[in-house]
């Protein structure tokens, strides 16, 4: 089967020398949940821009659908929505007019493009506000506009960069449901984000970008089990006292206490939690609640990222 | 895109540009009404019933149809340049630039948005002129043709000059000292038979010249330039000017990083 987007070798230097990517290779499969993450400036929006035709590349290929970017431009575009970091709609325009207008800009007609409209506005719930301009929404809905105006011709890969910076977590957590439901339908989702528990539950496969190179492109279950160690904050209802003096961790697993009613354990893949739950209970330390120190992918993206600064 | 989903597109972005001027028209539409009135009134008037007749017409007569079109002129300039520049500005252009759309059309809307605005001020400014004299048409088909075409031109020069804008001061430099100085030394008010000689071939190298006398000589008949000559530098420039329009769009200047 074609994959939804292929590139190779991809290379950029602005006007200014700054060389923004350097080879970028990578395929993404088609109904892949894609995760593009990579630090400030590593050059995941130039390469977004240069698939979306917004940055001319210096070198190398881009293939969407099969579609040349070179030979086969505007059959590309049609397969590609685009929902950019920054606000790009025309602020004095009823919000409705912003995305039949889209529509018509890939040939919808505007019947059929209100029909749509209507559907992703109410999808995205923005249809009471059909009739309002883009600059008096609110920042949530002015993300959630720019999905539905990139969804309104029915794209078959879409593209998010940041789509939820600066957005509260209720509204968030509505737009994963969404881009679920969507991914679900078969539509391919690229999706770059800092906020990297989103891409963890999200995503399927991940690629990190550092420097202008792709660094680690793999998939997610396979990347998390690349995570050795996994550090836990355990809360207790009664005083520790010493009990965990004598007891500061054996092979596998080490414990450092906080204060008298919190202690942190980190423990390797091998070493269970029954098998800590057991140590814990052999001692009377009773555990009122647990949770995750980091997540598990933001320590594992921090160690790749620094692995290929060095 | 085949050919209806491309006069689909084409027709979004005119009725967009249409319905932008349309909403702001006490900005768009009045004030270029108010100042050619006050041509009419002070230049055409008071001035002009002091003044002997030029090719046998009263100096009023005389400079309607070169008013007429500086309103023309003025306004498809400024509504493809401030519109496309805002849409630059605002990153809204990347609505059009990640569509299948191509360059061509793009172009080709935003003129006819600048077209639009141009007759639809040049209509008004011919409608105030009749409370000052009577509007003679000699020739429909040469009256016509030079309006839209003198549009056409003057929105691929707003085009151009938004492309390569990089603030809002640049889209009001070229209007200020090429476009008005042009317009006013364009033969509106006098003919260049009026000038010394060397003046005389000044004044042929001003392109508005030729599109002022094609003017009037669609409305009155008279013109101090051959008519064929006269269209065929406006077509010249036409062609040029959307080619280069074209390259801009396709090499991504000013847009493109």
């Amino acid at each position: 089967m074609t994959n939804a987007l292929e590139i190779h070798e991809l290379c950029k230097t602005y006007r200014n020398g700054m060389q923004a990517l350097s080879g970028v290779n990578l395929e993404v499969k088609q109904g892949d949940f894609f995760a593009l993450l990579g630090p400030n400036g590593a050059g995941k929006s130039t390469t977004i821009g240069i698939i979306s035709s917004l940055v001319n590349k210096s070198s190398g290929r881009v293939t969407v659908y099969g579609h040349d970017l070179d030979n086969e431009l505007e059959a590309a575009k049609s397969f590609i929505g685009l929902v950019p970091q920054e606000f790009n709609f025309n602020q004095f325009e009823p919000t409705i007019e912003i995305v039949v207008n889209q529509a018509g800009y890939y040939g919808i007609s505007r019947k059929v493009a209100y029909q749509r409209a209507e559907k992703y506005l109410k999808q995205l719930g923005l249809w009471e506000k059909r009739n309002e301009i883009g600059r008096e929404l609110s920042g949530g809905m002015k993300r959630r506009l720019m999905i539905a105006r990139a969804l309104v011709h029915e794209p078959r890969i879409l593209i998010l960069d940041e789509p939820t910076a600066g957005v509260d977590i209720e509204i968030r957590r509505s737009m994963w449901k969404f881009l679920q439901q969507i991914n679900a339908q078969g539509t391919t989702i690229i999706l770059t984000t800092h906020y990297l528990e989103e891409a963890e539950a999200l995503c399927k496969h991940i690629a990190i970008i550092n420097n202008g190179v792709v660094i680690e492109n793999t998939a997610m279950k396979t990347l998390l089990a690349k995570l050795h160690v996994e550090t836990f904050i355990l809360n207790t209802e009664l005083n520790l006292q010493n009990k965990l003096e004598n007891w500061m961790g054996s092979e596998g697993c080490s414990i450092k206490k906080i204060d008298d009613l919190t202690f942190e354990v980190e423990i390797s893949k091998q070493y269970s939690l029954n098998k800590l739950f057991a140590e814990l209970d052999k001692r009377n330390i009773e555990v009122s609640s647990l949770r995750s120190k980091s997540n598990r992918l933001e320590e594992l993206f921090v160690h790749l990222v620094e692995e290929d600064s060095l | 895109m085949n050919i209806q989903q491309q006069f689909t597109a084409f027709k979004t972005i005119v009725i967009k540009e249409v319905l932008r001027f349309a909403r702001i028209w006490v900005q768009t539409v009045v004030p270029p009404v108010i100042t050619t009135g006050l041509y009419f009134v002070i230049f055409g008037q008071l001035i002009g019933s002091q003044l002997s007749n030029i090719a046998g017409y009263s100096y009023m007569d005389y400079i309607v149809p070169g008013i007429i079109l500086m309103a023309v002129i003025n306004n498809s300039y400024a509504n493809v340049v401030a519109s496309f520049y805002m849409s630059k500005f605002s990153h809204f252009i990347e609505e059009m630039l990640v569509s299948p759309m191509p360059n061509y059309l793009i172009v080709t809307g935003y003129v006819i948005g600048g077209v639009a605005r141009g007759l639809t001020v040049g209509a008004v400014v011919a409608l105030i002129s009749m409370f000052f004299t009577e509007i003679n048409i000699y020739s429909y088909f040469v009256l016509f043709s030079v309006v839209i075409l003198t549009a056409i031109l003057f929105s691929l020069g707003g085009f151009i000059n938004a492309v390569y804008a990089n603030s809002f001061d640049d889209i009001s430099i070229i209007p200020t000292f090429v476009l008005i100085p042009l317009t006013y030394l364009g033969g509106i008010f006098y003919s260049i038979e009026m000038l010394p000689e060397f003046w005389q071939s000044v004044s042929l190298g001003n392109p508005i010249l030729y599109m002022v006398n094609a003017m009037r000589y669609g409305m009155l008949g008279v013109s101090d330039i051959n008519l064929f000559t006269a269209f065929s530098i406006i077509i010249l420039f036409v062609v040029t000017l959307f080619g280069f329009c074209l390259f801009l769009l396709n090499t991504g200047k000013g847009i493109r990083s």
